[in-house]
């Protein structure tokens, strides 16, 4: 008869990856605080995004997730009143940091918006227009980064024969679609996905989704979903947050199969008062 | 554990929980009077046994059924999907307990009132008696999620296996003596197998209410102590 007990707790939810704590951090967040005035919106969160592995946020409206989102491009800062403290580490360097330009940052760190919003251009200048801003291409290499784009969104062979009609005649996840192939057309490091599928149809949301699972082996993204059983598809990280504070983070199969933190549990199986 | 938003949730969840309880129930019930219409040749017992099992095959699928419309319905994350497999699992095991209780009463019936020897009569009601005590603890751990209970049962599963062995070798030694012998003896042989069959259907029990609670699987081997498979006719003589 046997007398120790060991257990074994390496096993993967669905397609998406086992987690891989191997790679490097891409994102150190330290002590952040972010401020909307006088109200403290994040409370001294701590966290790694891992490199090339999805990373979803998760917690009750208002809990701050949209909030740290907005941090790692600082695109809060088009708002005076708001600010963060503390460091977020991109490969070493702080963005906070008043020396880091912003214009520069948001080309490294893509975001993804939860309703779409193309310009109100052609689908091809749609992709273009980002890329003029950071790059001088002749006519034919654009042509080729736009097709690119098009292609790692998996929008190109719906799009090919009409690149010069309007982006906005475009259903709503092809929208959508175009907006991941604008984000990555910059060729970002990291890509943020804020709620992008809440307001797609199932096939649309099926098509992003699939898009994230094979974007991910290029960039690192982290993704802010209402939808637990799409964190518990798609990622390989999960954090929970609540209140404006970090609670729980850990690999996705942990935390849907067995969360340390009873807070966790109740908020992921519907128990939440 | 608070309850969840959605009410008709926790009823689900508590019904898949009551099915259960009424199955180990009868499982439990159906052990002890096959043993005792074999102990007794009581044929009306054996055919109440056996009539039982009907209803132990409707639980489970009942069970199954609204594990699977709860998966549907809500895709259960946590404690609430581990709740939901484990009812799926453990409805299976007892459904296979009934099945190996109703095979005892049927054997009961074929023997009828041949010959049998007091003290295999006697081990066998001693083997059935330890499996019908970790049922009783495996069936309460599961109701009251008691990880220590169930792996209590679960290491006690290898004394079964040895009284099991013991009772191999005794019934080798009677069918060896007098081929006569050997009809019935073949009878008490699966009886015994039955019983430590189900003895290891406790056993996945245990396993189960171990992965409900903690989450975890139990990695290591279970304990064995069955030796009948190494045994040849001359080593049994």
């Amino acid at each position: 008869m046997s007398s120790t007990i060991a257990v074994n707790t390496s096993s993967a939810i669905g397609n998406a990856a086992a987690a891989d704590t191997t790679v490097p951090v891409r994102i150190a967040v330290k002590n952040l605080n972010f401020y909307y005035g006088d109200f403290r919106s994040l409370k001294d969160i701590s966290i790694d995004f891992y490199d090339r592995q999805v990373t979803a946020l998760i917690g009750p409206s208002g809990c701050g997730k949209s909030t740290l989102l907005r941090t790692f491009n600082r695109i809060y800062s088009l708002y005076p009143e708001q600010r963060a403290d503390g460091q977020i580490l991109l490969d070493g360097q702080n963005v906070l940091s008043p020396s880091v330009d912003v214009n520069e940052l948001r080309a490294r760190v893509g975001m993804v918006f939860q309703k779409p919003t193309p310009f109100p251009m052609s689908i091809y200048d749609n992709i273009a227009f980002g890329i003029r801003l950071y790059e001088k291409l002749p006519k034919s290499e654009l042509d080729g980064r736009v097709e690119e784009a098009l292609r790692k969104a998996a929008l190109w062979d719906e799009v090919k024969d009409k690149l010069r009609q309007s982006g906005m005649g475009l259903s709503g996840g092809q929208q959508q679609r175009l907006c991941i192939a604008r984000t990555i057309a910059q060729r970002p490091e990291v890509i943020l996905l804020d709620e992008p599928t809440s307001a797609l149809d199932p096939i649309s949301t099926g098509k992003i989704e699939e898009l994230i699972e094979q974007l991910r082996s290029e960039f690192t993204i982290v993704i802010v979903t209402h939808n637990m059983q799409q964190a518990a598809r798609i990622s390989q990280f999960t954090a929970f947050m609540y209140l404006g504070e970090l609670i729980e983070f850990g690999p996705t199969t942990k935390m849907f199969m067995n969360p340390s933190k009873k807070q966790t549990q109740d908020y992921i199986t519907g128990r939440f008062g | 554990m608070a309850e969840h938003i959605v009410t008709s949730y926790d009823n689900d969840l508590q019904a898949l929980r009551r099915r259960i309880s009424e199955m180990g129930g009868i499982a439990e019930k159906m052990l002890v009077d096959a043993i005792q219409a074999l102990v007794r040749h009581d044929t009306a017992l054996a055919q109440s046994v056996i009539a039982s099992d009907k209803r132990l095959d409707v639980l489970q699928r009942e069970v199954e059924e609204n594990a699977i419309l709860t998966i549907a319905r809500r895709q259960p994350l946590a404690v609430d999907l581990r709740e939901t497999i484990s009812a799926i699992r453990v409805s299976g095991d007892v459904e296979r307990i009934g099945d190996l209780a109703k095979n005892i009463a049927k054997r009961a019936l074929a023997i009828g009132t041949d010959f049998q020897p007091q003290k295999i009569v006697l081990g066998l009601q001693h083997m059935s008696d330890l499996v019908l005590g970790q049922l009783k603890d495996v069936l309460d751990a599961y109701a009251q999620q008691d990880t220590v209970r169930a792996l209590d049962v679960w290491k006690r599963d290898g004394a079964i296996d040895a009284l099991y062995t013991s009772l191999f070798r005794e019934l080798l030694t009677y069918m060896m003596e007098d081929p006569r012998n050997i009809s019935f003896c073949t009878h008490l042989l699966f009886c015994a197998k039955n019983i430590e069959r189900i003895g290891d259907h406790t056993t996945n029990i245990a396993e189960t209410v171990h992965y409900l609670v903690t989450g975890e699987t139990l990695a290591i081997d279970r304990p064995k102590n069955d030796q009948s498979i190494d045994m040849s006719v001359e080593a049994g003589a």
